[in-house]
């Protein structure tokens, strides 16, 4: 059973932690673009709007895949709690994400209906991030357990918190989309993204700032970590990081900067959750099991690990190509297919 | 009646993966379909091979986004509904699930994302290759996706501590014994689907006189690929089904419907199995073919259900008749490939009427046989999730109450109904359309050049 000679969960830790963060990333950007497709002023730019994800979206959604069957391989006694316990909101991403995504097709072969295929690329896109964010909610406040199993009820994860989180996420999402149009667009199209990418800076500024009151009163465990000494001292540069990037990506939505605006805005979520893995850290399924207790055995973990470093590389290579493809401004002239 | 959590997640289960299972079933032919002829047209630079390429990918791309989101669906399953099957298996199962998404997923979605907007942007030799990463993708997809069955069919490699299993031979399990059988019958399955719905669509032209030279061209490639893999597919079967007969005889004998253990066993080629008396009703058989088909051996012992106590037996009468229809669309494949031998001998391939339009009625059959064919094993692997070891009641979530899953199975019921007719509806149009220049296309259809339609037409685009 577990090896005690190699401990590859911290590898794991690593890895995992990375793949779930390039799909909030990348997903969140997309999904983010969805969120701000419902505002767009008329059908050339949602077209355009549309186009600047169509080529990607399905290789940012796998990322979700991998991290749901990641996080079974290398920590299987987190999936089998956290998931039944997030029952719901897992249904309904996985229902909003079905609709926005049988939406880039649908739009462009469905004339007859493209108003509510845009409807569902745009409300598919915020249903589903309200219910990643009740899903990170739920998680920060923890699960009801009993053994190796969830013992709640799968009603127990909506609370006033996880509602806030997942609200908020749709402003955070917005933002990484707003990053991502204005790097994507040009002129009139442009100057809307940093619009509306200036609302949703206020919102998530607004946001963390309320989350970061909240968390702590609400969990004495994370509160005592904060502001214990010399903690506090170590964690300072979390909120202090946090506002100059907060300040940097208000200014360069402002300017003429294109690039900034995504950077600032990935920035911000590099933050966020780097706060959030200091609040919880060493536990996977929080205040009941840590990353060692949840782990697979050795001997998984490796089988998987050969792979992982071997193929994580190639596909970083080949999808970064896939990027490169559809490099520069989005054009409106390459056609769908 | 109170709700049972275990029967209705049984029953979500059911319903998205047999929705799910019908888009791998279509899409792993057609990427390797396309990728072939972006290989003509790269080879030899004939134009029809490029009309057809594109014309097909328009269909890859709506049945492979439909495949995309309702398989993001399978793996959250596991952890929603069968969190205790996933506690129980996942050191030895998620790497192999896993490994899908790193080797096929990923190679799939960058590519295709290529191979659909790219074709102005690379090469044409990086086009060409992006087909055929598409094409390896979906293959990749299958072998995993197989082997994780497969292990759950016939176990193997493993050490059972406290209830749960945990890995001994990576080689054993993603080898396990029925997966080269499950993975040759599987993969030639969809390769036939395929075939049958090309061909059930160039004899669609073909008797409307419209694309003659694209669908001649089609006809007679996917013709040639049946020719060789509905013969091969029959001895595949045969060995599936002796692999069966050794490593799940019950499953085997609930296939047969067959009651008592005895040597010379007749077929069943027709009965109502009924599991209370332990028999079969309006029985039809044929006399010591049982044996021979299912041992090749007159003589041979087949297993029958009274030896297994009945909480450990398979339900009878779903393996017994699916599989009866994924033999008989099996033989009415064969009929139809042979008649389009003597046809190609006469030379009258091309215009046969009555033949085309079988051709045409038949293109769904792929998709039945599919269906039956995967509600034979998984059925006759019941009561267990992991063959012999892991029940299924005992696999399910604890925490689930039946009203969340009637909620859950609602939810999906309503949006699949939705998004599959859609897809389905909007492919057939894209057949009705046809292999058209890409310049012919209908506009608003094809936006993504919005600028004159939508300068042209401003009253018919104003109301969005």
């Amino acid at each position: 059973m577990t090896s005690p000679v190699l401990d590859f969960v911290p590898l794991w830790t690593v890895i995992l932690g990375l793949g779930v963060f390039l799909y909030v990333l990348l997903d969140g950007f997309d999904l983010g673009v969805g969120i701000l497709y419902g505002f767009a002023p008329d059908r050339p730019s949602r077209n355009l709007v549309m186009n600047s994800v169509a080529p990607i979206w399905d290789g940012n959604e796998t990322w979700l895949v991998l991290g749901g069957v990641g996080l079974m391989a290398a920590f299987p006694l987190a999936f089998a709690i956290i998931l039944p316990a997030v029952y719901f909101p897992i249904l309904v991403m996985l229902l909003a994400l079905v609709f926005r995504g049988v939406a880039f097709e649908f739009r462009y072969r469905d004339a007859e209906h493209r108003t509510f295929w845009d409807h569902a690329f745009c409300y598919g896109s915020v249903v589903a991030t309200v219910a990643q964010g009740i899903v990170l909610g739920a998680f920060i406040q923890g699960f009801q357990t009993a053994g190796r199993q969830f013992a709640g009820s799968s009603f127990d994860c909506f609370t006033s918190f996880s509602i806030f989180t997942g609200l908020a996420l749709i402003l955070g999402y917005g933002l990484l989309g707003a990053g991502w149009l204005v790097l994507k667009t040009q002129g009139e199209l442009q100057e809307w993204a940093r619009r509306l990418g200036r609302w949703c800076l206020v919102g998530v500024l607004l946001a963390i700032t309320v989350v970061s009151l909240w968390t702590p009163l609400m969990q004495p465990d994370i509160a005592r970590r904060w502001f214990s000494w010399p903690n506090i001292a170590f964690l300072s540069p979390v909120p202090i990081i946090t506002s100059l990037l907060a300040f940097w990506e208000w200014r360069s939505l402002r300017n003429r900067s294109e690039v900034a605006p995504f950077a600032g805005a990935i920035g911000l979520f590099v933050m966020s959750y780097i706060g959030i893995a200091i609040s919880l850290w060493p536990m996977i399924v929080p205040y009941q099991f840590t990353l060692w207790q949840a782990a697979s055995p050795a001997s998984t973990q490796a089988f998987l690990l050969v792979g992982t470093l071997f193929l994580l590389p190639i596909i970083i290579m080949y999808t970064g190509w896939s990027y490169w493809v559809f490099r520069g401004k989005v054009r409106d002239d390459i056609g769908y297919h | 009646m109170s709700l049972d959590p275990l029967l209705l997640s049984r029953l979500q289960f059911v319903w998205v993966v047999a929705w799910h299972i019908l888009l791998p079933a279509f899409t792993v032919g057609l990427a390797s379909f396309i990728a072939v002829l972006e290989g003509l047209h790269f080879v030899t630079g004939r134009e029809i091979y490029f009309r057809l390429s594109a014309f097909w990918i328009k269909i890859f791309a709506v049945s492979f986004g439909m495949g995309v989101v309702s398989g993001i669906v399978m793996p959250f399953q596991f952890g929603t509904n069968w969190s205790r099957f996933s506690d129980a298996t996942a050191n030895v199962l998620s790497p192999l699930l896993a490994y899908e998404g790193l080797m096929a997923f990923f190679l799939e979605s960058a590519f295709l994302g290529v191979l659909l907007f790219g074709r102005n942007l690379v090469p044409r030799w990086a086009h060409f290759v992006s087909a055929l990463m598409v094409a390896f993708g979906t293959l990749f997809s299958s072998f995993w996706i197989l082997a994780t069955n497969s292990w759950m069919q016939t176990p193997a490699g493993y050490e059972v501590v406290d209830g749960r299993f945990f890995p001994i031979d990576w080689l054993q399990i993603v080898f396990s014994p029925s997966f080269p059988y499950r993975l040759a019958h599987t993969v030639v399955a969809f390769y036939i689907t395929t075939g049958f719905v090309v061909v059930g669509v160039a004899a669609y032209y073909l008797l409307r006189r419209r694309f003659v030279d694209e669908a001649r061209t089609m006809l007679s490639m996917a013709l040639w690929l049946l020719t060789a893999l509905v013969p091969l597919q029959i001895i595949l079967g045969d060995q599936h089904g002796l692999n069966t007969l050794e490593y799940q005889p019950a499953k085997l004998a609930a296939i047969e419907a067959l009651w008592n253990t005895n040597s010379r066993v007749a077929l069943n080629l027709f009965a109502i199995p009924d599991e209370k008396a332990e028999t079969n009703h309006y029985e039809l058989a044929v006399p010591i073919l049982g044996s021979l088909i299912l041992t090749h051996d007159p003589n041979g012992t087949v297993h029958g259900l009274k030896d297994w106590p009945a909480a450990d037996r398979p339900q009878v009468a779903i393996p017994f008749f699916a599989f009866r229809i994924m033999v008989g669309i099996g033989l009415l494949m064969l009929a139809l490939i042979a008649a389009s031998w003597w046809l190609r001998v006469r030379r009258r391939l091309f215009d046969a009427n009555l033949f085309l339009r079988s051709c045409m009625f038949a293109s769904p059959l792929g998709f039945l046989a599919v269906l039956a064919g995967w509600a034979t094993t998984e059925v006759g692997r019941q009561p267990w999730t992991v063959y012999g070891l892991l029940r299924t009641a005992d696999s399910v979530s604890p925490s689930l109450t039946g009203f969340d899953v009637v909620l859950s199975l609602a939810g999906y019921g309503v949006v699949y109904l939705i998004i599959f007719p859609v897809g389905i509806a909007l492919m057939a149009r894209i057949v009705r359309n046809g292999p058209v220049e890409p310049a012919m296309e209908p506009e608003p259809v094809e936006s993504g050049r919005p600028l004159q339609p939508v300068q042209a037409l401003p009253s018919a685009e104003g109301r969005a």
